[in-house]
């Protein structure tokens, strides 16, 4: 691991931003602050990023959630810390790698009892004063919005609105609490520490009023409906699970059947009936639960039936760290299913991607009837931050079934490949699909030169997926000395790192579509004088891939597989030091 | 016989063995589809893998043959899909209560409307003669070399256990009995689980046609809305009652209990969605 101080060196450099991170036990409501914060800065016109890692408990344990506060737009979490809420003891100790000399700490010391300097404030003290105990976290959200000097007409409107059910009493104890939180702040500003901070402003030219927030999950859920998702079957797992619970919330808006299935086995293959029943379906699940739903997905491959897959990654093997997050599931979706048959693999890199691309997913797989896989992973999942709202397409979805004639034939031999996908009970031809090797009508058979011809109409359809692609992002200037690639998640901590190193040579290449990888990224992979990989995982898979596809092996990999994300900061420190090795030539 | 369900393709090249119980279960079946005027375009037969499991192979209509043991959630979103078709899942014992026996406790909590035939004859064909989940005490095979020393599944019991909407065995033996039942049992509105005894008579020398003959009867003045009852009889297994053992009628199937059915009854596939509302959820995130 590199020095603090090398790390410190790249923390928030050109960017005026805060780091906040408030840590506690779960179910203390750090969520409630965080949500309150978030759309406070929102509507105060910050650009606002928020990030959690948690234990796999429901009580207790060391939680923490990162709000990054900043005049500029952030989407990657950062490893420093400026301001500091440890709502107990064991907050500090847990985060004491990233804690340096200049974090603050506002903490109630009587409650934490720190070993070290912290600015005191009584919470619990001051919210009994109010009247209830319960009001800590909101005098919290006043001095943070105090710091940030936000008229406090803005907290005390939000939290207003927001605790509008609670009742009169509730509200105004809120609102004490907001402005016991401004006052406190007074005389905080005062302390040397804070006046240290260089506090960001709102951003007057960017309209992030109208931005949207949205977790990974609900970007996800919505790309989903977009592209027209009818049916939804999955298990439980995490960090997958939010998915199938904002479209089950969704359902009667938008005619989706969501149905918690009794296990894996039972989602995937639910969902390619209805795929065959005319429904658009998709499973969510993580890499426990794609293991078991393999054999339906290379069923998905035999029968030519779309499916729509996606794939929270989290860190295995077995049940690993079932809340933290890992980019290590890439060779599973990529080998997933026994047999030979073709698919397709996104990696969205942040909310805009997670959005389009999970629509794309759905068009993607109709028209070539195949498995997609869309592979986000728990940071991903658990992150949001303001942006653009998505752009809905207009018009009709377009499905790619036929309504079928008598002589139909579910397999009938194309010239592009394809067959006409019919639906039961749409014309007046039969629907067969079969798991065993079939003829043209989908009965059946052993003919041996039939079965060289299903073969190559199968593994021929990635021929045209290919030319269907989505190309790398490149980002930098083309006389490049370095490039450095990456895929899914890291995409913006890897951009974020890279304005902090601010230096022209290094380039960065950046694929959401990892598999099939298009034709002619060897041409870029040439040009680099050095190559860095970048991937959240302990054997680089991307890299592997790369290697199977372009014969050239990528030599410095950065790799992180503690369960955490990179931070744009220790990103850039690590890139910092290949990027200025000097290389050997032999 | 002229049968709408009837394939047209002259010396159809059927994989089971010569007096093989399925050969009685395929024209049971396809009589009662025609008398039930049920017509072959909505019809749709659901199968895993196994030598039951090929029945779908050989009768006109729509077939999505599956994986092994995984018919039952298949079929289950079929018709949830489009509840105007009528769906059929049809397996062997070792398809439907071995490697799909999680689905098959599952599927009958949830309650579709779907008929699930179970050819069940004690015994693995395809794999060649190994113990499935029905297989008797002390059954020999080549695997079970000491004889089957697993009780047996009950399907029956484990069905009115769990309060399936329908319940009944049947013998292949008597294809008159056997097509009543089969009848009922596809008319039925939720859940329907038929398990019909068919002797494999190459890999079961002991359940034979006479066997199951001789350790079978048909119930008496039995009431089918009696749960109570009909666990007693599930559980005889000295002699093997058959007939409709238990139904529960007012149960609604699974589609009927969806959303998206409560006011409008038109099938996923034909229905449009509204992008409209999909922009007012994404403006609440503002």
């Amino acid at each position: 691991m590199d020095s603090l101080e090398n790390r410190l060196k790249f923390s928030a450099k050109n960017k005026p931003l805060v780091s906040l991170v408030l840590c506690g036990e779960a179910g203390q409501g750090i969520q409630t602050v965080e949500g309150l914060l978030t759309r406070i800065f929102k509507l105060a016109g910050f650009n606002i990023f928020a990030t959690k890692e948690y234990m796999s408990r429901v009580r207790g344990g060391s939680n923490s959630t990162q709000i990054i506060i900043s005049s500029m737009k952030v989407s990657a979490p950062l490893h420093h810390i400026d301001i500091l809420i440890p709502l107990d003891e064991f907050a500090i100790p847990h985060l004491k790698e990233r804690i340096n000399n200049n974090t603050i700490i506002l903490g109630d010391k009587e409650k934490i009892s720190p070993e070290r300097e912290i600015t005191d404030i009584p919470f619990t003290k001051v919210a009994q004063e109010i009247g209830n105990p319960i009001y800590a976290n909101i005098i919290a959200v006043g001095i943070i919005t105090a710091i940030f000097k936000i008229d406090p007409k803005i907290p005390l409107e939000y939290t207003r609105k927001r605790f509008f059910s609670k009742g009169e009493k509730i509200i105004q104890g809120n609102v004490k609490a907001i402005k016991k939180g401004y006052e406190i702040a007074t005389d905080l500003v005062i302390n040397k520490n804070i006046s240290k901070l260089q506090i960001p402003g709102p951003n007057s030219k960017q309209n992030i009023k109208d931005e949207m927030i949205f977790n990974g999950a609900e970007a996800v859920s919505l790309g989903a409906i977009s592209g027209g998702c009818n049916f939804v079957s999955a298990y439980p797992m995490s960090p997958s699970t939010g998915v199938l619970t904002f479209l089950s919330q969704q359902s009667n808006n938008f005619n989706i059947i969501t149905e918690q299935a009794e296990d894996e086995i039972s989602a995937i293959n639910m969902v390619l009936g209805a795929w065959y029943s005319g429904a658009r379906g998709m499973v969510t699940t993580s890499g426990g639960g794609l293991a078991l739903m393999e054999e339906g997905i290379s069923l998905s491959g035999m029968l030519e039936l779309p499916a729509v897959i996606h794939l929270a990654q989290r860190p295995g093997p077995a049940t690993g760290l079932p809340t933290r997050t890992e980019q290590g599931d890439l060779e599973l979706a990529l080998y997933s299913g026994h047999g030979e048959f073709p698919r397709v693999i996104f990696a969205p890199g942040g909310l805009q991607d997670l959005f389009y691309l999970t629509e794309h997913a759905f068009n993607i797989a109709d028209k070539y009837q195949i498995p997609v896989f869309i592979l986000t992973d728990e940071y991903l999942m658990d992150t949001y931050y303001n942006t653009q709202a998505f752009k809905l397409n207009k018009g009709k979805i377009k499905a790619y079934i036929y309504k079928t004639k008598k002589d139909y034939r579910r397999y009938r031999f194309n010239k592009n490949g394809l067959s006409k996908r019919g639906v039961p009970g749409w014309g007046k031809g039969f629907v067969l699909v079969d798991s065993d090797e079939h003829d043209e009508w989908g009965r059946i058979t052993e003919d041996k030169d039939l079965r060289i011809k299903m073969v190559e109409k199968r593994l021929n359809k990635i021929n045209y997926i290919k030319h269907d692609g989505i190309a790398p992002e490149f980002i930098g200037n083309e006389n490049y000395k370095t490039l450095i690639i990456s895929w899914g998640s890291t995409y913006h901590i890897l951009k974020d790192a890279l304005e902090y190193i601010d230096d022209d040579k290094v380039a960065y290449l950046y694929f959401r579509q990892v598999y099939p990888l298009p034709t002619g990224i060897e041409d870029y992979l040439k040009k680099a004088a050095k190559l860095i990989i970048v991937e959240n995982n302990a054997t680089s898979q991307f890299s592997k891939l790369l290697k199977l596809h372009t014969g050239i092996e990528i030599k410095h990999k950065i790799l992180k597989y503690n369960g955490l994300p990179f931070f744009a900061d220790e990103l850039a420190s690590r890139l910092d030091k290949i990027t200025n090795e000097k290389e050997v030539v032999r | 016989m002229n049968n709408i369900f009837n394939l047209d393709e002259k010396n159809m090249d059927i994989a089971w063995c010569p007096g093989c119980g399925n050969f009685g279960i395929h024209k049971v079946l396809k009589t009662v589809l025609a008398e039930l005027d049920i017509l072959p375009e909505n019809l749709v037969l659901v199968s895993g893998i196994g030598q039951a499991a090929k029945m779908p192979q050989y009768i006109r209509t729509n077939m999505f043959n599956g994986l092994h043991g995984r018919s039952i959630p298949v079929a289950t979103a079929i018709k949830a899909c489009n509840p105007e078709l009528t769906v059929i899942a049809e397996g062997g014992d070792g398809d439907m209560y071995g490697e799909g026996g999680n689905h098959f406790i599952h599927a009958i909590r949830r309650n579709p409307n779907l008929t699930v035939i179970v050819h069940d004859n004690m015994v693995y064909g395809l794999t060649k003669g190994q113990a499935s989940p029905t297989s008797q005490m002390g059954f020999k095979t080549p695997v079970q070399v000491t004889g089957v020393l697993l009780e047996p599944f009950n399907p029956l019991a484990v069905a009115i256990a769990l309060d399936a909407s329908f319940v009944a065995r049947a013998f292949i033996g008597d294809e008159k009995q056997t097509s009543e039942i089969l009848k009922e049992g596809i008319k039925h509105k939720g859940f329907a689980l038929i398990d019909i005894f068919q002797p494999c008579v190459t890999f079961n020398k002991k359940n034979t046609y006479i066997w199951f003959k001789e350790n079978t009867f048909y119930l008496k003045d039995h009431d089918y809305l009696n749960r109570l009852k009909a666990f007693e009889m599930a559980i005889q297994t000295e002699k093997f009652p058959l007939g409709i053992f238990y139904k529960h009628p007012q149960k609604k199937a699974f589609e009927e209990n969806l959303e998206i059915y409560k006011t409008n009854k038109t099938p996923l596939v034909k229905r449009i969605y509204d992008r409209k509302k999909l922009e007012n959820i994404i403006n609440t995130k503002r």
